[in-house]
């Protein structure tokens, strides 16, 4: 006559441990908060940096990557201008989408009237523009109008955003002039903020017909904008200093701001990096809490492992109880922790106007490391319950 | 009633247990013991006697140093340690003087606990467990939790426990220790009426007077059995 061999169903085996932390709460959550902490900084550290990483890339998307701007290489040397013709000879480039142009125009400044100081510029530049800038640099007009064929031969300007704050102008129903060069201009409009193209934010735009009859103005560019053909980009970036001034090539700069808008972003990963190590450090922190509690448990229920081992329980039974409730200590923590760190992350993001973004490994990630932490932190108390002899347990009343 | 033709449910033969000490503690000196299916057996002893020890090599708990050990039939001396478990989910049932109940766990659920590592679905676990408690007398105290108990109820659920995986005897330490006289008294009828239905029944105690009540008294002082008497009870 042979005995069946004891057996702890896999479900049992959770439900025992699940029990073993019900029994007491409060001590249960505690520790489980220790894991939490860290859990969700790490958690939340990534999400936040991922949420803004997508706030870029959308941004990138919706403003594209492929304008080039071209300017005189000098900056230092405010009057540096680039040929009157450059716009004509970048148009006739094969992969240039669209061309634009403003160009500042000298000695002119801006000002809400007559009466103001003209040493108080704001440091505002007064650009000439052409009409189809807009489309070129992806700007929109928050208030009033953009400048067309006809406006740019009038004395109409359009502001900046931060140049209508600059100003105090928020009307632009053809009421509110200001004193620019010695002229009276009316404000037709003002600009959203730009990001491909910030040194708009800070200009008063005027017509190019108009800069030129009333304050002056050469014709000459300063900054000359193109969008290029998504492949041909690097291709249209060797071109542009030679197409734009050939007598002296070397003399001129191109970029593409977006490059700069997406170094912006990576630029917090080195501050991500040191919160996900004081995230790992919390984590730590919180295992071995998880480890205290475990070894106060197998301390003080040296009489149920006795009565389980009674009951029929293998030593492998008892320490797969102890491990199950270490691993479900941390997996507790492990959750509360991803819900806090996910909730903090769409906090975050939807007060800056971020989309949401939690990658998913971030989540794996966080489910990975709670088990190791459990099972690491459970791996020592669940042996020596294991290894308690039966009758010790029982006789420690 | 004769049971003696059958194979002894327990049969211990010169077993020694002794204890690392100054000087060491002979806790069993060459104690040979044997039990039939269906009896009731006291083992009576002073504190110190080695009556718990006893207990424990009979519960498959501790291992003698010599001697020979057969529970049910097995060689226990030759037995794995996860054999011994097997041992002890299935052929022997312990009832403890502290009933070791898990607060906070219904009655049946208690009870079911007997069953857990015997691999047994939770469904049939607790089809057994009622059942089971309807054989103590606890029908009408399924639902309730340990707290809502009085003790001698409490014992009856932890008997019940010990019952519940039709072992091949009950090992009951001190069943009435911690009980009033009353209380005792009903669980020692409780043992009693299970012996009448044919378990076989070990109960382990100090007290003189519990021992005896029940038909056979074995008395056991500094490690040996001093006496063994079964009486003819009318």
């Amino acid at each position: 006559m042979s005995t069946p061999r004891s057996r702890l169903r896999p479900r049992d085996t959770v439900r025992v441990a699940f029990s073993g932390l019900r029994a007491r709460p409060l001590r249960a959550v505690l520790s489980a908060l220790g894991i939490a902490v860290g859990i969700a900084a790490m958690v939340a550290v990534v999400g936040i940096s991922a949420s803004s990483r997508e706030q870029v890339n959308q941004q990138l998307d919706a403003l594209g990557t492929n304008l080039l701007t071209v300017a005189p290489s000098q900056s230092f040397v405010s009057t540096a201008q680039l040929p009157a013709a450059s716009v004509d000879m970048v148009a006739r480039l094969d992969d240039v989408e669209s061309v634009s142009a403003v160009g500042i125009v000298p000695d002119a400044a801006v000002y809400r009237s007559d009466e103001i100081d003209p040493n108080q510029t704001n440091a505002i530049a007064v650009s000439a523009a052409r009409t189809d800038l807009l489309d070129t640099v992806s700007a929109t007009v928050a208030s009033g109008r953009w400048l067309d064929d006809v406006l740019s031969a009038f004395p109409v300007v359009v502001l900046g955003s931060d140049t209508a704050e600059l100003l105090g102008i928020s009307r632009t129903e053809g009421d509110v002039q200001v004193w620019l060069g010695g002229e009276w201009f009316t404000v037709a409009g003002v600009l959203d903020p730009v990001p491909l193209a910030p040194e708009l934010d800070t200009s008063a735009l005027i017509g190019w017909p108009a800069a030129e009859s009333l304050l002056g103005f050469d014709g000459a560019p300063t900054t000359v904008y193109q969008r290029v053909a998504e492949g041909a980009i690097d291709e249209v970036r060797t071109l542009l200093p030679a197409t734009v001034d050939p007598a002296a090539p070397e003399e001129v700069a191109v970029s593409r701001p977006s490059d700069a808008l997406a170094a912006q972003a990576a630029t917090d990963e080195t501050l991500t990096t040191l919160l996900l190590a004081l995230g790992g450090v919390a984590l730590l922190v919180g295992g071995i809490g998880v480890a205290n509690t475990m070894v106060i448990a197998v301390l003080e229920r040296r009489s149920e492992v006795g009565l389980r081992r009674a009951l029929g329980a293998t030593r492998a039974h008892i320490r797969r109880q102890f491990l199950g409730e270490s691993v479900l200590l941390a997996a507790l923590g492990g959750g509360g922790g991803a819900l806090l760190g996910g909730a903090a992350t769409a906090a975050f993001a939807s007060s800056r106007d971020w989309p949401f973004a939690l990658p998913v490994w971030v989540l794996a990630g966080a489910a990975g490391a709670t088990i190791v932490v459990g099972a690491l932190a459970g791996a020592y108390p669940a042996a020596r319950a294991a290894r308690m002899p039966p009758t010790a347990a029982l006789s420690a009343v | 009633m004769s049971v003696t033709t059958a194979e002894p449910v327990i049969r211990l033969r010169g077993v020694h247990r002794r204890y690392p000490g100054r000087p060491p503690v002979r806790a069993l000196d060459g104690v040979s013991l044997s039990v039939a299916p269906g009896e009731l057996v006291a083992i009576v002893g002073p504190s110190g006697s080695g009556k718990s020890t006893l207990l424990n090599i009979l519960g498959t708990l501790d291992r003698a140093d010599a001697g020979e050990v057969r529970i049910d039939g097995r060689d226990v001396g030759a037995l794995s340690d996860k054999q011994l478990s097997a041992l002890r989910a299935h052929r022997i049932g312990f009832v403890f003087q502290q009933f070791f109940l898990s607060p906070g766990v219904s009655a049946l659920d208690n009870v079911a606990d007997g069953l857990l590592y015997t691999g047994l679905s939770l469904r049939e676990r607790r089809r057994r467990a009622a059942r089971t408690l309807a054989r103590v007398g606890l029908a009408d105290r399924v639902r309730h939790r340990p707290n809502e108990l009085s003790g001698g109820q409490r014992q009856r659920v932890a008997v019940a426990r010990a019952l519940v995986g039709r072992p091949s005897f009950l090992l009951a330490d001190e069943p009435t220790g911690a009980l009033d006289s009353a209380s005792g008294a009903a669980v020692l009828k409780l043992l009693h009426e299970l012996h009448d239905g044919g378990t076989t029944v070990i109960v382990i105690t100090h007290d003189h007077g519990v021992a005896a009540e029940l038909p056979r008294q074995v008395h056991i002082l500094d490690g040996r059995i001093e006496s063994d008497e079964t009486l003819e009870l009318v």
